[in-house]
């Protein structure tokens, strides 16, 4: 648990006072604080850094914490000092913006670091001077985008569905994040073979292939194996259409889906296939159908969910539509001047291929590109000089945008492998934060486990349990005081499933019927007792006896390490508690007294029997009732 | 039919702008101002003697308590989120979330929705330095969610169901969906006398005075700090 958060835990012990009328039992005893508890002053100044300075320099500033009344909250009367536990070699700047007026930025600081001495004294990151400024400003921006990062890569939807997911939420996100479940990874990279074989299947077609025999001319494949070709085109349109509509059943805004570029893609790829079975056997009609086919190349396109680059590539592109207009408008206004220049240039010569001024604007384009197909040649001399003009104006005016294209195409780049170390991160960061919490609330099982809830006297305390902080112990008692209170306790994962799986085989005991003597009864509560020490013990076969959870006092009887053997407390138990003085070797039991209220009484107690082989060799007593735990309900 | 007019007017505009820019290369605009956020108004608390006077706290308590609070909250005040991660941190199993917003409103006693230190120290002054009859008003506070002097079973209920989140799933025996209910059922037929289906101040504080558990427990409160 966090340093910080123990200076607050005063003020949650003190909000307990919200659960005390509703407590159906007396909370229990506070742990008492022995020694005094030091404060944490050193007798240093800043974490060890001593500052001197005028109180006039501190006054200046009345609104800030140094310059206010609220620093005597931080006075030290032993030491006659103000003791501040920060960062030192931050505190050096603050006072300099005291002694100087101006604050300045130091560049090798963290940004937040800094951000949160300056919200701590009261300082306003606004007074920054001008020389520090804009590094402040240009580093704000950056950690706050790495930020913005983080957020939404926490937002990817890679955490887990809720339990209660819908059939639509679940194939949705097989569909948006494979990689969460084998089927739905399965079925990505078939979808991903199907786009490669029918890209490949369109290439092939056009081949030619060996003419069939008794003809002389070359048939491209397509025509040969006509029919091969056309069941694996139907193949794979099938396959996408499925996907498809799949995929519009599973979205959660179908309208966003149906217009987003990838549906439309989708959507573009398998028409032409549906439209071409609708048509009807025309010869006019057919040549507009030969074109539609082009459009199966944008098959190709699909592969971008695929692959992670093609989408890079496609945000660069969005990401500098701008300069690739700019771009686009520049070599269209170049290409106008100079073919306007050729054609009037090459107007006289004989035989000329300058025909008109858009018959001269393939020639620019071809000679700006540096291509120079050399299927139009300029023969005047001043045809020559304005044809070299243009290939050198044409080198410059593409070299311009590009590395403004490139350097947002690297940007973009390093922002989404950024994005993937910080998913990666995220997962790690979390494991550890669970882990944490499961530490914490291991510690307090495991103290409740080593008797350290017992109201007896401090003597027989174990050995653990005194080791334990003070910290510890009122976080223990404050847990044990909600416990009171709602009369249920706090267990583990393990023992809760199994106890509430045999809950859910029905074995119920009626709350009245006392099952002292029954061997083959096995009712007894906290196995999760003996399920810890299964290397010790077998496990017996548990159950659970339920009664109304308000009206059931419960007795556990835990091992403790110490060798010690506890007398029975005080409370009003039955003489069958006798049954329980074990003598063997390792085992000790510690009864855990409840104060009952007074108008509950004790009734029975419901001793178990276990079989358990294990402790059978160590007990040396006759009247073994082995029992760990003993449950004694109360009506 | 002239606002349609106008309405194609502004849209063509805004196309041509567009396509403008698109041209000329200037489509992004850089923001020239970064926007300042403003700094968060800090709150000082009242002066230290002054505190101690409106409290039963010493001088010394009063400063460690200052030296959390303003660790957690280097602006001065608390607001509802802050408040609720600082009480999660201590009850890992559940969520403490509700529990938690009660106890703000609790604590907020001018309801601006923050609660400052001198807030924090007066109602942590009731709970650990008052008397047994302080403490069971501040409680009677807590459950009166909308203070109109007497409990209902809906408040309660509210209150019990936060309780009992705070346990978490993984609790023995295993948590009922009625254990809230019942719980609040008990405690009605406990302290309602006059069974007029609500808890008064005064039933409330009589019934506690008669249980002994109740103020047993109360002494817990006694070294808190």
């Amino acid at each position: 648990m966090a340093a910080g958060v123990a200076t607050w835990l005063p003020f949650a012990r003190a909000a307990a006072v919200g659960w005390l009328p509703l407590a159906q039992k007396t909370m229990p005893k506070p742990p008492v604080d022995k020694k005094s508890r030091s404060d944490e002053i050193l007798f240093v100044n800043v974490s060890g850094l001593r500052f001197q300075t005028w109180k006039n320099t501190l006054d200046r500033y009345p609104d800030t914490l140094l310059g206010s009344s609220e620093k005597e909250f931080f006075y030290n009367e032993e030491t006659q000092e103000y003791f501040f536990d920060r960062d030192p070699e931050m505190f050096r700047h603050i006072l300099n913006f005291f002694r100087t007026g101006k604050l300045h930025y130091p560049r090798h600081e963290c940004i937040q670091a800094f951000e949160e001495e300056l919200a701590f004294y009261g300082i306003i990151p606004e007074i920054i001077g001008d020389c520090c400024m804009e590094e402040y400003r240009d580093r704000k921006k950056e950690n706050q985008e790495r930020l913005a990062e983080d957020t939404e890569a926490e937002n990817a939807g890679d955490a887990p569905l809720p339990p209660g997911a819908t059939l639509r939420e679940r194939l949705w996100r097989a569909f948006e994040n494979p990689h969460t479940s084998t089927m739905a990874l399965v079925f990505y990279y078939v979808t991903g073979f199907f786009i490669a074989v029918s890209v490949i299947a369109n290439v092939v077609e056009t081949v030619p292939c060996r003419p069939i025999k008794g003809s002389i001319k070359d048939l491209p494949c397509g025509e040969k194996f006509s029919v091969a070709f056309f069941c694996m085109d139907t193949a794979c349109v099938l396959i996408f259409s499925f996907e498809y509509l799949m995929r519009l059943y599973a979205a959660p805004s179908r309208c966003d889906f149906a217009r987003s570029v990838m549906s439309v893609i989708d959507v573009v790829a398998i028409l032409p296939f549906y439209i071409g079975l609708v048509m009807p056997e025309n010869e006019e009609v057919s040549g507009a159908f030969v074109t539609l086919r082009v459009f199966r190349v944008f098959r190709i396109f699909k592969f971008s969910r695929h692959s992670q680059g093609l989408r890079i590539l496609g945000c660069t592109l969005q990401s500098c539509a701008s300069e690739l207009g700019f771009l686009l408008f520049s070599l269209t206004m170049a290409v106008i001047i100079f073919a306007t220049v050729m054609f009037y240039a090459e107007k006289g010569t004989k035989g000329t291929n300058f025909t008109s001024i858009p018959a001269s604007f393939w020639y620019t384009i071809v000679t700006m590109t540096t291509l120079g197909y050399g299927d139009m040649v300029p023969d005047s001399i001043a045809g020559k000089i304005f044809g070299s003009i243009c290939s050198l104006s044409g080198v410059l005016v593409i070299a311009l945008p590009v590395p403004v294209i490139v350097s947002n195409f690297s940007r973009i780049y390093h922002q989404n492998q950024r994005a993937d170390k910080m998913r990666a991160q995220q997962k790690v960061r979390q494991a550890r934060i669970r882990m944490a919490k499961k530490g914490a609330t291991n510690a307090f099982l495991q103290h409740k486990e080593d008797g350290g809830l017992q109201d007896g006297d401090s003597g027989s305390t174990a050995l653990c349990v005194k080791n334990r902080s003070a910290f510890e112990h009122q976080h223990h008692h404050l847990l044990h005081c909600l416990e009171k209170t709602t009369n249920h306790e706090f267990t583990d994962e393990v023992t809760y499933s199994e106890v509430c799986m045999t809950d859910s085989v029905g074995f119920r005991t009626s709350r009245s019927t006392s099952l002292s003597s029954q061997q083959g009864a096995t009712t007894s509560c906290c196995s999760r007792r003996a399920k810890r020490r299964a290397i010790r013990l077998a496990n017996s076969t548990v159950s659970v006896s339920r009664g109304s959870v308000q009206e059931l006092d419960t007795l556990h009887i835990t091992k403790t390490p110490a060798g010690t053997q506890y007398p029975q407390s005080r409370s009003s138990l039955n003489a069958r508690t006798e049954d329980l003085k074990l003598n063997c070797d390792d085992y000790t039991a510690a009864i855990i007294s409840i104060p009952t209220p007074p108008a509950n009484t004790p009734d029975e107690s419901l001793p178990n029997s276990p079989a358990i082989p294990g402790i059978l060799r160590n007990s040396r007593s006759n009247t073994y009732n082995i029992q760990e735990t003993v449950k004694i309900s109360s009506l | 039919m002239s606002h349609c007019r106008k309405r194609c007017k502004r849209q063509l505009t805004k196309v041509f702008r567009l396509f403008y820019r698109f041209l000329t290369g200037t489509l992004e605009k850089d923001s020239v101002e970064d926007d300042f956020e403003l700094s968060t108004v800090c709150h000082r608390p009242e002066g230290l003697d002054k505190l101690q006077e409106q409290t039963k706290f010493t001088k010394k308590e009063l400063q460690v308590l200052y030296r959390g609070f303003k660790n957690e909250c280097p602006c001065g005040v608390v607001n509802e989120e802050t408040f609720k991660t600082i009480y999660s941190q201590f009850f890992p199993q559940g969520d403490s979330g509700a529990y938690a917003h009660f106890l703000f409103e609790a604590f907020d006693t001018n309801k601006n929705g923050s609660v400052s230190f001198e807030d924090f120290v007066f109602g942590l002054s009731i709970i650990l330095r008052g008397t047994i009859n302080d403490r069971l008003n501040w409680a009677f506070n807590l459950y009166d969610q909308n203070k109109d002097g007497c409990i209902t079973k809906e408040e309660m209920m509210d209150i019990m169901k936060s309780i009992y989140d705070m346990m978490g799933k993984y609790t023995y025996p295993c948590m009922h969906e009625e254990a809230p209910r019942e719980h609040v059922e008990s405690f009605f037929q406990k302290m309602d006398r006059n069974n007029d289906g609500v808890v008064t101040i005064d039933e409330f504080i009589e019934t506690c005075q008669k249980d002994e558990n109740i103020m047993q427990s109360m002494q817990l409160f006694d070294n808190v700090i």
